[in-house]
């Protein structure tokens, strides 16, 4: 990459707290963090570091105590509540750890859910839910409960709702960790796919080093600080020895 | 996203079986109980559907229909000498023994009309004539009657037959509708003049004095009027019937503990249900989580929460009202079970069905206001 690289997310001296009734447990101490469009990045460290509360913070579902937090060119330090939460219902693509599907509706409907937030008509975004459910290679099963899926299949759901409404940064908490290592595997693959196209950019908190083979780039946080960023594949083989595809 | 909302929550299908169901409970408790209340206090005032007129007046001391102090005879001259008073009847009321001449007996309700106008005489009769009340020594029973004295001589008892009251003859000429009484006696209707046979020993039997206005003049202002010139108290058929009413809840303890019934059925269908709703909740806030997360509104959250606890307030409601109907359909075919749905009853119901599934709704809100979107993470 020659051009300036167009950023999707950019953190600066992020701190977060911590409040358990007198105690003050600081998680986040002046974190840098960014991800660019265009890349599959990954955000690896040692559990209890403070992943998920800085991706929390990202996301705008957690709110820092002090720093910048710019995500597709916005600082969304600096919006209301209400504000990002709109936000976040056009830019953001969530793919959880439990899947967090709905089981008491059918899979197509799940797959709208971001649509329907959006305020599209139900049909509509059915339709467009199916087309979604036949790139994840799960068309005939759009009128299925989640609770009939295996994991696999869960995420890839999960998947398919978190690209339906096209948004840029799609944000994954421990995608694999749930799954077997085939189907793990296949959901890194869709998400390498999606990370191909230059206008998304897609960041991943893992613990699971089957899945550094996949990533453009990665970031190793410890005791709530990047430590150390991996700026490309080769790198990451270097410090991890894995075979990078792609 | 709403009908998402309906979706989410039919979608569990065992919860939302115990949402409606304890819904439908608490109806059930609240208007089964307002309904038997209603009807013990339509038994108490029977004597007032039964017997129609416009005015009762009565001794001073007498707040409530089933109560008698006797007048004098007298005193019927001076209500028909008050100005407004079209015309004025006598009329007596008390229990007797009515015994049957295969042996029993029943304690009944005695009303002893006037013998030239029959004034406040049954308005449906269903067999027999009401003009027969002339002939000697003839009564009018009430269904109730009938069917209690039949039950006691062990065969169907019908116009033509006899049977005693203080051992002297009473000819049943025709048989009436009527409303249960509260102590269960059935009533006997017959002359005034026959009463003094009936019911000797008592000197002076003038329970009521019926009265009806002129033209003209409200029975209110008439009443008044009455009590002004006579001294005695005057009532119109409604301020009776809420003063018996109301000397029942003070002088008895069966309002309060229907009363209670009510409040019971309130406070399960709140318990029930809130507390329900509310693991229906919990176990839905993740998923109300990842649906802020993936940024739905407060607002819209809160729509369906509200939507969802609305159709769950009104398909219980609807099912209970609709048990209840169908059980005082039943209960009503006995005659012997007090049931009185007035319309108010399921209204109240609805507004306090409402009051539970705001409750509920409530508690979401503030579950959902309070959600921290990150929870999804954890
Ligand atoms: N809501 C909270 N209240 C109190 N402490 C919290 C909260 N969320 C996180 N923490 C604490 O912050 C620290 C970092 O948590 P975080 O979830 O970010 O770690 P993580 O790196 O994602 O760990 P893991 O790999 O196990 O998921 C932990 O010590 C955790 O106990
Ligand atoms: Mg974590």
């Amino acid at each position: 990459m020659n051009s300036t690289p167009t950023f999707a997310v950019r953190t600066k001296d992020v701190a977060k707290s911590f409040h358990d009734g007198v105690a003050e447990t600081p998680v986040l101490r002046g974190t840098q963090f960014d991800a660019r469009l265009g890349e599959m990045m990954l955000l690896v460290g040692p559990s209890g570091c403070g992943k998920t509360t800085l991706l929390s913070i990202i996301a705008g579902t957690l709110a820092a105590d002090a720093g910048e937090i710019e995500v597709m060119g916005q600082r969304i330090d600096q919006m209301s509540t209400a504000a990002v939460t709109k936000f976040r219902s056009t830019q953001l693509g969530f793919i959880f750890q439990q899947f967090n599907l709905i089981p008491t509706i059918s899979v197509a409907e799940n797959v709208s859910v971001p649509l329907l937030i959006a305020g599209m008509s139900s049909r509509k975004a059915e339709d467009r839910a199916r087309e979604l459910l036949t790139r994840v290679g799960l068309g005939d099963r759009a009128n299925t409960r989640p609770g009939r899926l295996s994991g696999g299949q869960q995420q890839r759901v999960a998947i398919a709702r978190a690209l339906v409404h096209n948004p840029p940064l799609i944000i994954c908490d421990e995608p694999t960790s749930a799954l077997d290592s085939e189907n793990g595997r296949q959901v890194m693959e869709i998400l390498r796919s999606i990370a191909g196209d230059p206008g998304r950019c897609v960041v991943i908190v893992t613990h699971d080093n089957r899945t550094y083979r996949f990533a453009d780039r990665m970031a190793e946080m410890e005791d709530g600080v990047i430590q150390r960023v991996l700026n490309s594949p080769a790198e990451i083989a270097e410090a991890y020895g894995a075979a990078v595809v792609h | 996203m709403l009908r998402l909302a309906l979706k989410m929550l039919f979608g569990d299908h065992a919860k939302y079986l115990m949402l409606i169901s304890g819904i439908t409970f608490a109806t059930l408790l609240m208007t089964q109980g307002a309904a038997l209340f209603c009807g013990i206090m339509s038994w108490t005032y029977s004597p007032l559907r039964n017997i129609r007129a416009d005015i009762w007046v009565a001794d001073p001391q007498v707040s409530q229909v089933n109560d008698s102090k006797p007048m004098r005879d007298i005193e019927l001259q001076r209500v028909r000498s008050v100005d407004g008073v079209a015309w004025a009847s006598e009329l007596y009321q008390g229990g007797n023994q009515a015994r049957m001449l295969e042996g029993g007996f029943k304690f009944v309700t005695v009303v002893g009309l006037d013998p030239t106008t029959l004034a406040g005489a049954p308005t449906e009769i269903t067999e027999g004539r009401l003009d027969d009340l002339r002939l000697p020594n003839s009564v009018i029973l009430d269904e109730f009657g009938v069917s209690l004295f039949s039950d006691l001589i062990g065969r169907p008892i019908k116009v033509g037959d006899a049977f005693e009251i203080n051992d002297k003859e009473a000819r049943l000429v025709a048989i009436c509708k009527s409303q249960r009484s509260f102590t269960g006696a059935p009533f006997v209707f017959t002359t005034y003049d026959r009463v003094t046979a009936y019911s000797p020993g008592q000197r002076k039997q003038l329970s009521f004095i019926l009265a009806e206005p002129v033209a003209g003049k409200s029975a209110e202002e008439v009443a008044r009027q009455i009590e002004r010139e006579t001294g005695l108290k005057a009532f119109t058929q409604s301020e009776l019937l809420w003063s018996t009413v109301i000397w029942f809840i003070k002088n008895t303890g069966i309002p309060i503990n229907i009363g209670l019934i009510v409040f019971i059925g309130l406070v399960v269908g709140i318990a029930i249900s809130g507390q329900t709703f509310y693991s229906f909740l919990l176990e839905n806030s993740r998923n109300l989580a990842a649906l802020k997360a993936m940024g739905a509104s407060n607002a819209t959250l809160c729509a369906m929460v509200v939507l969802q606890s609305l159709a769950v307030g009104f398909i219980g409601l609807g099912i209970g009202l609709g048990l209840v109907s169908m059980m005082g359909r039943l209960v009503l075919r006995l005659n012997k079970v007090p049931f009185l749905m007035l319309w108010q009853i399921p209204v109240a119901a609805a507004v306090a069905v409402l009051f539970i599934c705001t409750l509920a709704a409530l508690l979401g809100i503030v579950r959902i206001v309070r959600l921290e979107p990150a929870a999804v993470f954890r």
